[in-house]
């Protein structure tokens, strides 16, 4: 059997100013064949405007593992919310 | 439903006190509503499960499309064409997004194709029926993508996030398909008697196989037991096909057709119709290879991989001779 091709992650940008989102994946010989398969299997009905892929196999991931040490700090520093902080009705606005 | 009769490896569903620690973890974040994540810790046999039934679900997708395929170069106008090729690219693309899904199991797609070019991996019996006039592509749309439409809503809720956020997708693009073929039958329908003949004539071929594919009652299964513990499954065989039905009956009429269902009633007790068996025993035939089409579907799938190697060859080559041209000038020029 002949090899498979690489596995790519597609990413689409779905309007102009939104960020490039994750949508999937698909296999593809070379760069130029995934943006050519994304747009086939990805925006049949217009759900972008510009494409990103990405070799699967370079895409650094954080284990699940890992979830508590990364994540669970932030639970502490409740302070980086503004709705933290009280302010006065007579002040209105902030 | 496009996955029939998935197999677990369970004897008998656990209760939580019955787990080890980690499983017990894991089964409380699932009737917590929490999704799976690809390499997060899950028990082995929900993820031989999830492959079992996300590639024969992707299986389905693919081959689905040769049955409908037989009808491109031969539908009545040209707007209907471009519909209908607009639809089957949609199947392809939803056994792409279920491969997909499924890859992140831990299972390669040469992998999943050889199992189902093998004939190990099953697809949806449905497929197994051949497409003999054009009211075929309007009966499959309105009745064979409907059933597939009851059972795939409740999947964009399963537990594992990849197949879970596929459903999301297909389900978008599958209403597309029901109406264009609802489209097909009322047209046929209020058409010449020699036409509404042919939508009639496609009712009741596409009737019985329609309600097989939600498969036979599960109710003491304790594999669907499983899937459902797991969110993999969240109603019975039984409750869908009853929902299809109660659906479909009322288009039917609309359209003109008999439902070519001898026992079928509306009764008003159960709030529901009263309907007869499937002949389970055609069913269990087309699901061991012996449906009028088993052979020409696989026998297509087989050669449309094999006639394509030379071509997968030739596109890696090609992918192989720009990477070692990229890098030789990239080394001239340091």
């Amino acid at each position: 059997m002949s090899s498979e091709w690489p596995l790519w992650e597609v990413f689409i940008r779905g309007q102009h100013g939104l960020n490039h989102r994750h949508v999937g994946s698909l296999h593809a010989p070379d760069a130029e064949m995934a943006i050519l398969n994304a747009r086939d299997v990805y925006t049949r009905r217009n759900e972008g405007v510009s494409i990103w892929v990405v070799r699967s196999a370079d895409i650094v991931a954080s284990a699940p593992s890992d979830k508590g040490p990364l994540f669970d700090p932030a639970n502490a520093k409740v302070y980086r919310h503004p709705t933290f902080f009280d302010v006065p009705d007579e002040v209105g606005h902030m | 439903m496009y996955a029939q009769m998935v197999k677990t490896d369970t004897k008998r569903v656990r209760s939580l006190d019955e787990m080890e620690p980690q499983e017990r973890a894991f089964q409380e974040r699932i009737d917590a509503g929490q999704k799976i994540e690809p390499k997060e810790w899950m028990p082995e046999d929900y993820r031989k499960t999830l492959i079992r039934q996300i590639s024969q679900h992707a299986h389905s997708e693919i081959v689905g499309q040769l049955p409908e395929g037989n009808w491109i170069s031969r539908a009545p106008t040209l707007e209907r064409k471009a519909i209908l090729l607009a639809k089957v690219q949609d199947e392809a693309g939803h056994g792409l997004y279920l491969y997909c899904a499924a890859e992140t199991l831990g299972i390669s797609r040469d992998q999943m194709y050889e199992q189902l070019h093998s004939g190990k991996a099953k697809y949806s019996s449905i497929f197994n029926y051949p497409t003999l006039s054009w009211a075929d592509i309007g009966a499959i749309g309105w009745l064979v993508d409907g059933a597939a439409i009851m059972n795939q809503v409740p999947l964009q809720r399963c537990s594992y996030g990849p197949y879970a956020r596929a459903m999301v997708r297909i389900c978008k693009e599958e209403s597309f398909h029901q109406r264009q073929g609802f489209d097909i039958m009322t047209v046929l329908a209020k058409g010449t008697p020699e036409q509404k003949a042919m939508a009639q004539d496609a009712l009741d071929r596409w009737w019985w196989p329609s309600l097989m594919m939600f498969g036979p009652s599960d109710d003491a299964s304790v594999h669907s037991a499983q899937s459902m513990a797991w969110k993999i499954k969240q109603n019975s065989n039984d409750e869908l096909r009853q929902k299809f039905v109660d659906q479909t009956v009322p288009q039917a009429k609309y359209l003109g057709l008999t439902v070519p269902d001898p026992a079928l009633k509306w009764n008003e007790e159960k709030g529901g119709h009263d309907f007869g068996e499937p002949d389970w025993n055609e069913f269990f035939a087309v699901i061991a290879g012996e449906g009028p089409c088993n052979r020409e579907r696989l026998e297509a799938r087989r050669k449309a991989w094999n006639d394509g190697a030379w071509f997968r060859d030739g596109l890696t080559a090609h992918a192989e001779k720009q990477a070692a041209r990229r890098q030789a000038s990239r080394i001239a020029a340091e």
